[in-house]
């Protein structure tokens, strides 16, 4: 009988252009997306070097990490316009396809690639950026490069990969409801640290996984690296099929049910072996908030934030003085009496269109708190679109949000999106390090429904627990 | 890359976990396009303050720390963000060498990129290096030719890294050349799928 193989396996597998003993393997990339960030350096290389991208057609770029959410024709930053213009001229000199700041498929890189249909299960993915483990929700083994690599990728196609060693993260039972995707991965990465998955690519297995949704999905396997692993991926099935029938870049007709089957079998053997496994049990799990400054410090919203105390050993105290000064939090208190003066959703963790939907349906009939200034930013043009038409915009403007367009924003406070020194943010994005919203910025991770219920009571708030407004 | 055989350094100490890109270069930085100049922006917010005044209370800006090229860090060194800005920005700051119990995955390679040698070693290793650096000027020895580490007093420690970026960064190699070795079999790869 054939050996049982993960997911993980028979991917790489297909993908081996040169093996020799002893070495990483030489492994094939089918899609390299680009953005203006982690690129200009790449396409100077190879300019300097006289070589040219390889595959233009498995290659494709957009811009979305320092484009501005407001005023779209005037980019007052010129660094940033000069970013941007480079890679538009780098596009066209390279013959690279490229959905610009004004393209109707703009967006943030990890939201389009599933979105158009280039994310397709069994692909290897890479991109500039270390949330590419997005699109291993599709079983695909995705990961973040630097620009050497991305170089390194424009000209060859290929990467040098050691094989990684593999983690099956099993989540038993169900997710109680009010408890989402976010509060899964969170308390995943609360539960083993911030380093566990280093070394590691992570497979996700068990009830609960097979329950999400494509969207929940992105938005666990988009924190794989939070958890130190670089790709983190789910096996296909029938969810994944139905979420790609129909999109731009699959076949049609026979041919996607051709593709469909070939997908599937993609999937984990029973029986397939991982290099370790841990297990939780969704039906613990609370809805989170982040209290420190890496995704790991984060506790369920009924809790007191930890103090000095709580850690296990001198290094860990340290860093639990540090956060908690950084944070401006005295230790002890529960999370939920925090107040908070920023609500941000969005980021290419939660900025899919089922997050909007999920988030308007909390605000609507509330109005957000005066002390709160809170904005959404959709993760592409095309979920923009769609929530319009669906009037989601309408339930979020009436509420008291700013409706933004698209880009990464204040995930990482590139454009002029930032939080000021000092104050507070309720963020659906994914990362709470020192600085990454703005220069002395605190940033609380949480879900969009989350997120929603703090821009309405102005402090972090079990969502489950909040009344249904009266009909007006 | 500028090949790295055999390195004598002084050691900076940051006895820190979780050292994550974001604090290596802060996102503000990141809208150069070329590779050079990053370091003035090395560890920015912890450097200087929010009027762009350097803070005593941060040892880099000691001046025992003067001409360290040897930077010696607590675990999960790196994490976060895949920027590479951040090997730029340590490497144009002047350091060659990183020792740590570990290193987020993508950071690591970004270094071995760029002719910056990071080392693991054990955490207390580590913790010797780091009471070693904070209590006086401390000159140590890396030679990546017989994976060692050592001083002058009789500190010697073994590290391991993988024979290809190994010779890689011995020899300074582009590794779009080596690959372009492999160009054929690149072809019949594409030839039996496309």
């Amino acid at each position: 009988m054939r050996r049982p193989k993960t997911v993980i396996e028979k991917i790489w597998e297909k993908h081996v252009v040169h093996h020799e003993e002893g070495k990483p393997d030489l492994l094939y990339i089918d899609l390299h997306l680009v953005h203006e960030v982690t690129s200009p350096q790449a396409f100077e290389g190879l300019r300097m070097n006289n070589r040219k991208v390889r595959r233009p057609d498995r290659t494709f770029a957009t811009m979305d990490h320092n484009v501005p959410t407001i005023h779209r024709n005037v980019i007052k930053d010129e660094v940033s316009k000069t970013q941007m213009e480079t890679l538009k001229t780098n596009c066209e000199e390279f013959g690279v396809p490229l959905a610009d700041i004004h393209h109707p498929d703009q967006g943030i890189v990890h939201v389009i690639g599933p979105e158009l249909g280039l994310t397709q299960p069994g692909k290897t993915i890479v991109c500039g950026d270390s949330h590419t483990s997005t699109h291993g929700a599709f079983g695909a083994l995705a990961f973040g490069i630097g620009t050497s690599e991305v170089e390194h990728v424009l000209a060859t196609q290929t990467i040098w990969q050691s094989k990684p060693k593999t983690l099956n993260v099993k989540v038993n039972g169900k997710l109680g409801k009010g408890v989402t995707a976010k509060d899964l991965i969170l308390a995943i990465i609360g539960k083993f640290g911030v380093k566990f998955g280093t070394g590691y690519v992570i497979e996700y297995t068990g009830e609960a996984i097979r329950s999400l949704s494509m969207e929940g999905r992105m938005t666990v396997c988009n924190m794989s690296i939070e958890a130190g692993a670089r790709a983190g991926l789910i096996s296909p099935d029938d969810t994944t099929v139905e979420f790609l029938r129909g999109r731009r870049h699959v076949p049609e007709g026979e041919a996607f049910d051709q593709i469909a089957e070939e997908w599937k079998a993609l999937a984990s053997d029973e029986g397939a072996v991982y290099d370790e496994t841990v297990e939780i049990n969704a039906e613990e799990i609370e809805p989170q908030v982040t209290w420190g400054t890496n995704p790991g410090m984060c506790i369920p919203v009924s809790a007191n934030v930890p103090t000095e105390e709580d850690g296990n050993n001198d290094i860990e105290k340290e860093e639990i003085r540090r956060a908690l000064e950084y944070m401006g939090l005295e230790g002890g208190e529960p999370i939920s009496s925090v107040s908070i003066e920023h609500v941000f959703i969005g980021s290419c963790t939660n900025s899919r269109l089922a997050d909007l939907r999920k988030a308007s349906e909390i605000i609507k009939g509330h109005k957000v708190h005066p002390n709160v200034r809170a904005i959404v930013v959709p993760g592409s043009h095309s979920v923009k679109a769609q929530a319009e038409a669906e009037g989601i915009d309408v339930i979020f403007k009436d509420a008291g949000f700013e409706w933004r367009e698209a880009g990464c924003s204040m995930c990482l406070a590139m454009n002029d999106d930032v939080v000021p020194e000092g104050e507070r943010c309720a963020s659906t994005s994914n990362r709470n390090f020192e600085g990454r919203q703005g220069t002395g910025a605190r940033t609380h991770l949480v879900s969009p429904e989350m997120a929603a219920a703090a821009a309405i009571k102005g402090h972090f708030f079990d969502v489950r627990h909040l009344e249904i407004p009266a009909p007006i | 890359m500028e090949p790295i055989r055999k390195h004598e350094g002084l050691v900076y100490p940051l006895n820190r976990a979780n050292v994550d890109t974001d604090q290596i270069i802060p996102k503000q930085f990141l809208k150069r396009i070329s590779r050079k100049g990053f370091g003035q922006f090395v560890f920015y917010n912890w450097r200087f303050d929010s009027k762009g005044e350097l803070r005593e209370d941060f040892s880099l800006n000691q001046p025992k720390y003067d001409g360290t090229s040897i930077l010696v860090a607590g675990e999960n060194f790196g994490c976060g963000s895949s920027r590479e800005h951040a090997p730029w920005a340590l490497q144009d700051y002047g350091f060659r060498v990183i020792i740590a119990p570990s290193y987020a995955d993508i950071f690591y390679n970004n270094c071995t990129k760029n002719g910056i040698l990071p080392v693991i070693l054990t955490d207390d290793e580590v913790q010797t290096l780091i009471k070693n650096a904070e209590t006086e000027k401390y000159q140590l020895t890396v030679d990546l030719e017989e994976k060692k580490v050592y001083d002058n007093k009789g500190f010697e420690a073994s590290f391991d890294l993988d024979d290809y970026k190994r010779e890689m960064l011995l020899n300074g190699w582009d590794d779009i050349a080596v690959t372009l070795t492999h160009a054929g079999k690149i072809d019949q790869f594409e030839a039996a799928r496309d």
